[in-house]
């Protein structure tokens, strides 16, 4: 018997309220099976999902999807998030949200919102999103936003085709008065990991991307906050994902199945439960699939042996799966890593490419 | 006369009890900051009317403690926090 490493209440909860969207962006993070409307979990199920965390120790719900406005009761699943105590954050497209559905949504208690931005003009924002007038809709949803005064995060997801408008990205952030500005490069999983060769970025732009960031970062400091999440395979050393594997977040599938983070289906060997099988705690602190990468026991002797092991947890489960073909392997892009040349022979071929071509948009099956 | 500056929470940050830990929490947007007995008596106070050194005077009072030292606190704590955008001053 070893010694059991009492498991904390989660933090954070992902809901994935839907997978329908009016976008169909080539790096959703939705998964490439999504989930159909008929298969989607009631109100009355997510109001109890609410509750369930709230009781357990959760403070923020992060209201997601696909697009949460997709959903028609999204007003009354924010008001019942806050009636059960949580911090509400909504994260959308904009696209499908009105002007009488954001005041709406503001008596119901959103306390933040996080607006995605594909790209800066309409042509490029329009082709990556896959909608035409995405754009120009998006923009009005903004300045809707920033008049009712919700607290704004700008995420923009950046890759091989946008990553050169990084500094327009960031004053458009000013303009329309965000606190906060993510830089999240593309993370390849899922749909994203289908159009990597299309989305990878050179080391040039990730290197520009780098000083961009730092300048702005001390320009603007106490009136924008950067969270610049870099592009990994670039990376010496893994990001540390989730803060590991089952220890401060999980996330909530349109149909109800519980997941250590939102690509974890990804990998064969586990399971899911679902909420309607077992309660949220039992989930959390009983189920196989969180128990599986939680704390250090599973780790390989390279990760074990690492003066790194508490700092990013051997990096990411699904990227080892993705790339390595073993969920339980050091992230394959940490310099350690045996795997490591398979990284650097996908960015060889990948980054010498002219980045022209079709992306495989998402899409239902 | 930066004692003269009014602190105040802006919209979506507020403080909240966090029954599960027993702890204090500041909920703000995409971050959760676990407060100590410090932070939350700062907190407590911080009410968009007061400036740092009435608050200061306050506390001084309250916990019958040197009101320099607890200014000087309060600013650190304040500027800390007006950083990471999770705390605005008010128009003087």
């Amino acid at each position: 018997m070893r010694d059991a490493v009492p498991v904390p209440p989660p933090i954070a909860m992902l809901a994935e309220l839907t997978h329908r969207c009016p976008l169909s962006c080539p790096y959703c993070s939705n998964p490439v099976e999504l989930t159909a409307r008929q298969k989607e979990l009631d109100t009355a199920t997510w109001l109890d999902v609410f509750q369930q965390a709230a009781d357990m120790g959760v403070l923020q719900v992060h209201i997601s999807g696909g697009e949460p406005a997709s959903r028609r009761d999204l007003v009354d699943l924010v008001k019942g998030a806050r009636d059960a105590g949580l911090y509400v954050n909504l994260i959308t497209s904009g696209v499908g949200l009105t002007d009488a559905r954001l005041h709406e949504l503001d008596a119901a208690g959103v306390d933040h919102i996080q607006l995605s931005l594909q790209g800066i003009t309409a042509e490029s924002a329009d082709w990556i999103g896959g909608y035409k007038g995405a754009f120009k809709r998006k923009m009005v949803v903004a300045d809707k936003i920033a008049e009712i005064g919700f607290p704004l995060t700008l995420n923009a997801v950046m890759h091989r085709h946008n990553l050169d408008d990084l500094p327009e990205m960031i004053n458009m952030a000013k303009r329309l008065g965000a606190r906060r500005i993510e830089v999240a490069c593309v993370q390849f999983q899922g749909w994203a990991l289908k159009n990597r060769g299309m989305l990878q970025p050179t080391r040039e732009q990730v290197d520009t991307a780098k000083r961009v960031v730092a300048r702005a970062r001390e320009e603007e400091r106490g009136t924008l906050v950067f969270d610049f999440v870099p592009p990994d395979y670039y990376a010496d050393f893994p990001k540390a994902c989730m803060g590991g594997w089952g220890s401060t977040g999980l996330n909530i599938t349109p149909d109800g199945r519980v997941l250590p983070c939102h690509a974890a289906e990804t990998i064969p060997s586990l399971t899911f439960q679902s909420v309607a099988e077992a309660s949220l705690s039992d989930i959390w602190y009983r189920g196989a699939a969180f128990a599986a990468y939680r704390g250090t026991d599973w780790m390989p002797d390279i990760c074990q042996g690492c003066d790194r092991r508490d700092i990013d947890f051997g990096g990411c489960r699904c990227q080892a799966m993705a790339v390595a073909g073993d969920a339980a392997a050091a992230d394959p892009v940490c310099r350690k890593s045996p795997h490591r040349p398979l990284v650097d022979a996908t960015l060889e071929t990948e980054a010498r490419r002219s980045g022209s071509g079709e992306f495989a948009y998402r899409k239902f099956a | 006369m930066t004692n003269a500056r009014i602190p105040v929470l802006p919209r979506g940050v507020r403080m909240h009890f966090d029954k599960v830990r027993g702890q204090n929490v500041l909920l703000a947007p995409e971050r959760t900051l676990f407060l100590d007995e410090t932070g939350h008596a700062i907190l407590s106070e911080v009410d968009g009317q007061r400036s740092i050194a009435e608050i200061a005077r306050h506390l001084a009072a309250l916990y019958n403690a040197p009101e320099e030292a607890i200014a000087s606190d309060i600013v650190e704590f304040v500027d800390d926090l007006a950083d990471k955008r999770v705390m605005e001053f008010a128009d003087a």
